[in-house]
């Protein structure tokens, strides 16, 4: 196992004009764990997010992806060296059929600008999003609009979206926001079989959902490294729970 | 207070709400759950006014909604909170209160009705002069029901309030539904957290593709072992 | 009778170029006159041009008549200064236009939504006043003249060029290709990769793509398509008038699609074809055309927002969806 952490976030900050939503925030995450971000809104979780996925640059500290220094990559870059992110609101396109969808996830990998060949000459493509598709359980959907699906069904198409990029880091904000509890079970189960195979950090405030499925916790607060620990020194710690999970 | 019978509705051609029929009755707090899709959100844009087709009746104290626009009913004392909150951005947390009364008659009694806000709410009471997008998910989604709070409504209906919120604030949060009850509000309440909502519940109903598949005490069920394993978090 | 109509849309669907020629190599005859057809020939292809970048990726630029007129001018200089041959014309004619695409392109791509339109607008007004100060090569406010082209040698014949129906035919050959080219661009996985970026151009970039520079490329397409339109109507009409540039040339792009149906195949065609008929046929009967061409282009707005072409395909999916639920 590499000595090298895959991701590494060193003395990050990030200000948004008189606002310091990240003050010197240093992390560093193993590859194959499991790891979720918690914190109250406002806490810089959103930002970091952002910071760590491409979605904007720090202000100040690097950012580092298996060792190589990679704070100043453009956006589109991310997905092509293995960072994959799944967004906190569905963001599918919604004209486009949910096969079409995964199709041209995946398509990146093998032609960007090529003009004149038809798409359908590409046949390993579409037998490879039909297998995504599959793996999160939109098989019998794939013909439908991203846009007609229910909710659940769409953040799960975002999942399979994240993953045509076969990434070694997959980023998920809120993969469960607004779904129902039989819904959230089965992105927990996607989730855990993820991260056998890939490293997953995600946002999340369920809380059952989180202690039960990671071993590694980091708090956030006031864009500050709060606490960093496994789920029961999370709950044991008082002010965890003064300014986040409560008393009970 | 609430009386809901046979609606139905549609969005375009889909026939999204079939026949419903429950009602709320006064100073109660109802919960409606069920899977996404089912029809809980529909529901209550369909009693505020929201949704353009749609048959049935919507008898709010005897009297029938259908036909009035959503502002009239707003003035008959019914007040929604959208799931997504609405916070109107440039405004502070103070004006954003302002516009829960501004254009109603009883708009003298702002002042008045801003202290007594502010007493129920002391988190938006520090953060009044602050801009209302500035604050935190949970904080929004209390200054939307502060709000929604501002012209003394008789029922509100709340469209998942917890979703996305810190568990310290759903805790507060659903405390203060508690609180809100004491006082005399109705609430009608759509919720994913189905123990959260069903502990301060009186009844429920579950909904699945626009029709009511259950209904009972909301402490039944609770208890009820089949229900736990269908709808309630893992 | 329905039935035939549908199975021609939906053979039309799916063979569109085949059909398109089909449909183009009748159209003279049944246009009153043949400069008629030329003409919607021409400006069929500028709307199609025009397309790509508004009803596929979705940017909507005011300034399109740019790149019209830079392929005209640059056709009729080549042919009146230079005394080149019509082909090597029509050759510089889009490649000028795509250098011009390129340069206009990058300048604008960086902004989005209404600005994107303002800038795209304000570029081609600057070609405007750069051409009409030019006068020693563009005749300025007169425009070129003397763009003559009287036949057309290839190898073995001699086409008479000044005979309308032949210069149709002739045009057809280039707006045939282009139609076939972009019909592969848009099936290609680039086509996928705009459609993308129309849909969601966060999501595009997540994804991986370089979104700027793929809006780059569409965008170069669609001046050297326009260029070639431009070109055409050099050699069609033997001048260049000056108003190639303006921006109500622009506006006709714009309204062209709006009215066939944007982010279709053959919609760019229909309405320019409405377009064209309409003018010339209300030219005739009031002083007062743009006014009624207002009227109408409100109607359908109001009315048919998807464009004639576009709502009977959409009518034609509607019909289908009943059928196969029927099934």
């Amino acid at each position: 196992m590499s000595a090298v952490p895959i991701l590494e976030v060193r003395a990050v900050s990030r200000t948004f004009g008189n606002f310091r939503a990240l003050n010197n925030v240093s992390v560093a995450f193993r590859a194959g764990e499991l790891t979720a971000i918690i914190g109250p809104n406002g806490a810089g979780k959103s930002t970091f997010f952002n910071v760590i996925s491409g979605g904007v640059p720090p202000s100040s500290g690097q950012v580092l992806f298996e060792g190589r220094d990679i704070t100043q990559i453009a956006p589109h870059d991310f997905a092509r060296i293995g960072i994959a992110k799944s967004f906190q609101i569905t963001n599918v396109f919604k004209q486009l059929s949910a096969h079409e969808n995964v199709r041209v996830a995946l398509q990146m990998q093998v032609s960007r600008f090529q003009l004149l060949r038809p798409r359908g000459a590409y046949v390993a493509l579409m037998e490879r999003a039909d297998a995504l598709l599959e793996r999160v359980g939109l098989a019998d959907i794939r013909h439908k609009l991203a846009g007609d699906l229910a909710h659940g069904q769409q953040r799960s198409l975002e999942v399979a979206m994240a993953l045509a990029c076969d990434p070694k880091l997959l980023l998920m904000d809120e993969p469960t926001a607004g779904m129902s509890p039989e819904e959230t079970r089965v992105m927990m189960g996607l989730i855990q079989q993820l991260s056998q195979e890939r490293t997953v950090i995600l946002v999340e405030h369920k809380m059952k959902l989180v202690m039960g499925l990671c071993n590694r916790l980091i708090v956030l607060h006031h864009g500050e490294l709060l606490v960093d620990g496994n789920p029961d020194e999370i709950r044991g710690n008082a002010e965890v729970r003064r300014v986040y999970l409560g008393q009970n | 207070m609430l009386k809901v019978e046979q609606l139905n509705a549609w969005y375009d051609q889909s026939h999204v709400i079939q026949g419903l029929s429950f009602e709320v009755r006064r100073g109660e707090i109802v919960t409606l759950m069920g899977r996404n899709g089912a029809g809980k959100t529909t529901t209550l844009r369909t009693i505020m006014g929201l949704l353009n087709k749609c048959k049935g009746q919507v008898l709010f104290d005897g009297e029938d909604l259908l036909g009035l626009p959503p502002h009239v009913r707003y003035h008959r004392g019914l007040a929604y909170v959208p799931e997504d909150r609405r916070i109107v951005p440039g405004l502070s947390v103070l004006e954003n209160l302002q516009l829960g009364l501004l254009a109603s008659n009883r708009r003298g009694e702002m002042a008045e009705m801003i202290d007594e806000i502010a007493e129920t709410f002391p988190r938006l009471k520090e953060r009044l002069h602050q801009e209302g997008t500035s604050l935190s998910g949970g904080e929004q989604q209390m200054l939307a029901i502060a709000r929604a709070m501002m012209a003394r409504p008789r029922m509100i209906l709340l469209d998942e309030p917890s979703e996305g919120i810190m568990p310290l604030l759903v805790h507060e949060m659903f405390e203060l539904f508690s609180r809100m009850k004491e006082k005399g509000t109705t609430i009608l309440l759509v919720e994913q957290n189905v123990e959260r909502a069903l502990s301060i519940s009186d009844r429920a109903y579950i909904l699945d593709q626009g029709r009511i598949v259950h209904q009972g005490d909301a402490q039944e069920l609770l208890e009820n072992a089949e229900i736990q394993e269908k709808y309630c978090a893992v | 009778m329905k039935k035939f109509l549908v199975s021609a849309l939906v053979f039309a669907r799916g063979h569109r170029v085949a059909t398109a020629l089909l449909f183009l190599l009748i159209f003279p005859f049944l246009m009153p006159y043949d400069a008629l057809s030329v003409n919607i020939l021409i400006f069929g292809l500028y709307a199609v041009g025009f397309n790509l970048l508004f009803g596929y990726t979705g940017m909507l630029s005011f300034g399109h008549a740019a790149f019209l007129g830079v392929g005209s001018y640059l056709a009729g200089i080549s042919v009146v200064s230079a005394g080149w041959p019509w082909w090597a014309a029509i050759g510089v004619g889009v490649a000028s236009s795509c250098l011009a695409g390129l340069i206009i392109g990058f300048l604008a791509i960086r902004t989005r939504g209404i600005y994107f339109s303002m800038v795209t607008l304000a570029l081609a007004q600057i070609v405007y006043y750069i051409f009409y100060k030019s006068e020693r090569w563009t005749g300025g406010e007169n425009g070129l003249r003397g763009v003559k082209v009287e036949a057309i040698e290839l190898p073995g014949i001699r086409i008479d060029f000044l005979n309308p129906l032949n210069k149709y035919y002739v045009i057809l050959v280039f707006v045939a290709l282009a139609l076939w080219f972009v019909s592969r661009v848009l099936n290609s996985p680039f086509g996928a990769v705009i459609e993308a970026i129309r849909e969601n151009e966060k999501r595009a970039a997540a994804c991986g793509y370089n979104v700027a520079r793929a809006k780059l490329l569409v965008f170069v397409l669609s001046a050297g398509i326009c260029g070639l339109a431009g070109a055409l109507r050099a050699l069609h009409l033997s001048v260049v008038p000056i108003d190639s540039l303006h921006y109500l040339q622009s506006g006709q792009a714009v309204m062209m699609c709006l009215l066939g149906g944007m982010g279709t195949f053959f919609g760019p065609f229909v309405g320019a074809a409405v377009f064209l008929l309409l003018e010339d046929v209300v030219t005739n009967l009031t002083r007062y055309w743009m006014g009624v061409v207002g009227l109408v282009f409100m109607f359908f707005v109001l009315f048919f927002p998807k464009g004639i072409w576009g709502t009977l395909l959409y009518q034609l999916d509607r019909w289908q969806n009943r059928q196969g639920k029927a099934l």
